[in-house]
């Protein structure tokens, strides 16, 4: 009786899909990874040891504590004008977590929008649309946003917008498959038969049921931009010094890679960590949200 | 052919116009002024100034020099270097053969671990071995480059001092360009077989290893998550069900059964991934003085060398329009569904 009741009741799919995503190791694992470096963002200035950008004249190129030679007052160390190694890495957080969303609201909005005019309106609009795309993910992601910095000028502003133009294709393709499948459907039919102006279906019917693809692109959006921006700042076109910012820290940290390898470790990992933590979100909510693959 | 490649086809002529149009367009909004850039000292004199962007086409209206771009690379001229004063084309065919060994190395790499890393972890499902490998991958997936050839070199050539840090091929050894791989160089040339044996082909190998493995982790990390996945779903079928009750041992069952018909996606993800190899070739090149394309556009960027530029995103995004419309077109091969 009670496994009757149970089964006509249906849960909120929300909840339905918190619990399968509760369920999910590798997501969680991604969840409080992304969480402890949005808090280590946000209380930066409190745990952050020194300034990152004070030079320490005497204290260059400092290994760590754990390594002979370190002190206390640098539990990672110093870079090569003697700045605070920990200190840099934990308002590297700041910088990354700024980067991540950054690209992501810019590439995701304009991205959802030409999507849904695609998929929604056909025709010309769409075969305009989807031409730009082509042209756009026939350069290679880098080297476009290259380009891009290069006509703005280096900095990290300019490597965020250029970042986020070579994002968006990308959001463009996944909410346009997905409004062209909605497109058809019979809610749509009845919002239209009631009179509904095509924008009023567009973005009030049609855009909510797209979510469930795009909320996975934008997790896995945050670790490629995050990842982009600093191959410009290791490429000398994001952020400038004093900015610590962890891809241009690795630039920095390359002309000592054989004295001191652990000024290139460092940053390196971080990212690393950061980048995996959305990606294991993101792998975590592709299952929860779609149920073709989910017990796969 | 099916309508589907035809339609590709029709559609792929706007896609290079638009991608010419947008060369040409953000060569022309990068700041400064290639005309006097290409004087570099002598600029002063405006008479030479003006002969200078008379003689670079610079003085004609927007349209009429895209139409004259157009017209010139459609021919294979696309301008001469400020900086080498080289033909761009020339300079584009003298380093594309060092990224194209080292991305096929990469690419080889990929394939040869993540194939049987995607068959383990399907086939033993939900293990430890499935936990770790896909693990592993993701890791793998999340790298960044510019950091893991660093630690590659940190590890392999400061600390054990079995690989070189950059470069193609010792120094010492003077290969003669004749297909331009360093690999078949080394080895086709009787001279220098006699002069040094095998010397200059181990030196180009050991020179490769690094820089294949920095460019080749994250295809790995894909081609081991995409067969995981193609196999899953092919063990479910019936006729693996058939094949273990025919009393096949588990190698045949997964190789010759499974895995033939898990390939289709496999192969389509790695025709998708040279297109990200280029990106991959940039950053690797870079971090070990490989000297190719990527590196060759890093250093135009930088420099500022307007007809590079200008002809290398041309180059590598007709390349890459190309490799994906082959693509499309080996998937309709391969998949009897699509042939009709």
């Amino acid at each position: 009786m009670e496994d009757a009741i149970r089964a006509t009741y249906k849960r909120h799919p929300l909840l339905e899909f918190f619990r399968s995503l509760k369920k999910n190791f590798g997501a969680m694992a991604g969840m409080i990874l992304i969480i402890f470096f949005v808090l280590l963002a946000i209380v930066a200035p409190l745990v952050a040891p020194h300034d990152p950008t004070i030079l320490f004249e005497d204290a260059l190129r400092l290994p760590p504590i754990f390594s002979e030679g370190g002190t206390s007052k640098f539990l990672l160390g110093t870079d090569d004008v003697g700045r605070d190694t920990l200190s840099r890495l934990i308002f590297g957080a700041r910088v990354s977590m700024t980067v991540g969303f950054s690209v992501v609201f810019l590439s995701a909005t304009i991205g959802s929008f030409l999507g849904l005019l695609a998929g929604y309106l056909g025709g010309k609009t769409e075969w305009f649309i989807m031409r730009a795309v082509d042209i756009l993910m026939a350069f290679p992601s880098v080297l476009l946003a290259m380009v891009v910095v290069s006509i703005m000028g280096p900095g990290l502003m300019n490597a965020i917008v250029a970042v986020a133009v070579v994002a968006t294709p990308g959001f463009i393709r996944i909410v346009r498959a997905e409004a062209i499948s909605q497109k058809s459907k019979e809610y749509v039919m009845a919002a239209h038969s009631l009179g509904a102006s095509p924008a009023r279906i567009m973005f009030r019917e049609v855009f909510p049921n797209c979510t469930a693809p795009l909320i996975v692109q934008i997790s896995l959006g945050f670790s490629d931009g995050i990842l982009n921006v600093a191959a410009l700042g290791f490429l000398g076109l994001g952020a400038q010094a004093p900015t610590p910012e962890w891809g241009t820290m690795l630039a920095d940290a390359r002309a000592f890679i054989s004295s001191d390898p652990w000024m290139v470790t460092l940053p390196g990992l971080c990212i690393l960590v950061v980048v995996l933590g959305f990606n294991l979100f993101g792998d975590g909510l592709r299952d929860a949200l779609d149920p073709r693959l989910k017990g796969v | 052919m099916p309508n589907f490649i035809l339609h590709r086809l029709k559609d792929m002529i706007p896609t290079l116009f638009g991608v010419s149009l947008l060369a040409f367009i953000l060569i022309r909004l990068i700041p400064g002024d290639p005309a006097m850039l290409l004087l570099g000292e002598r600029g002063a004199d405006p008479e030479v100034y003006q002969a200078m962007r008379k003689s670079m086409g610079l003085d004609q209206p927007k349209p009429v020099q895209y139409l004259n771009f157009l017209k010139n690379a459609v021919q294979g001229d696309l301008g001469r270097s400020i900086v080498s004063k080289k033909s761009v084309t020339r300079e584009f065919f003298d380093r594309f053969p060092a990224t194209v060994e080292l991305g096929l190395c990469a690419l080889i790499f990929a394939i040869i671990l993540g194939i049987p890393f995607g068959i383990i972890a399907s086939v033993k499902r939900n293990s430890f071995f499935d936990y770790f490998l896909m693990g592993t991958s993701l890791v793998g997936y999340s790298m960044p480059i510019f950091w893991w050839g660093l630690i590659l070199i940190i590890i392999f050539s400061v600390h054990l001092g079995i690989t070189p840090v950059s470069g193609r091929i010792n120094v010492i050894f003077d290969v003669q360009t004749i297909t331009g791989f360093y690999l078949i160089d080394t080895l086709i040339n009787p001279e220098l077989i006699e002069e040094e044996g095998f010397a200059p082909f181990f030196s180009a190998v050991r020179h490769l290893i690094l820089p294949s493995i920095a460019m080749g982790t994250i295809p790995l990390a894909v081609i081991a998550r995409m067969t995981r996945s193609s196999m899953l779903e092919v063990l479910n079928q019936d006729y693996m069900r058939t094949a273990k009750a025919k009393g096949l041992s588990l190698m045949r069952q997964v190789l010759v059964h499974a895995l033939r018909n898990a390939f289709i996606p496999i192969i389509t993800v790695i025709g998708l991934m040279l297109g990200s190899l280029v990106t991959g070739a940039i950053l690797t090149e870079t971090i070990f003085s490989w000297p190719g394309i990527g590196k060759w556009l890093v250093a135009s960027i930088l420099a500022l060398d307007y007809p590079v530029i200008q002809g290398g995103l041309l180059f590598i995004a007709f390349m890459i329009v190309t490799i994906n419309l082959t693509v499309d077109f080996l998937y309709v091969l391969i998949n009897p569904q699509l042939r009709k």
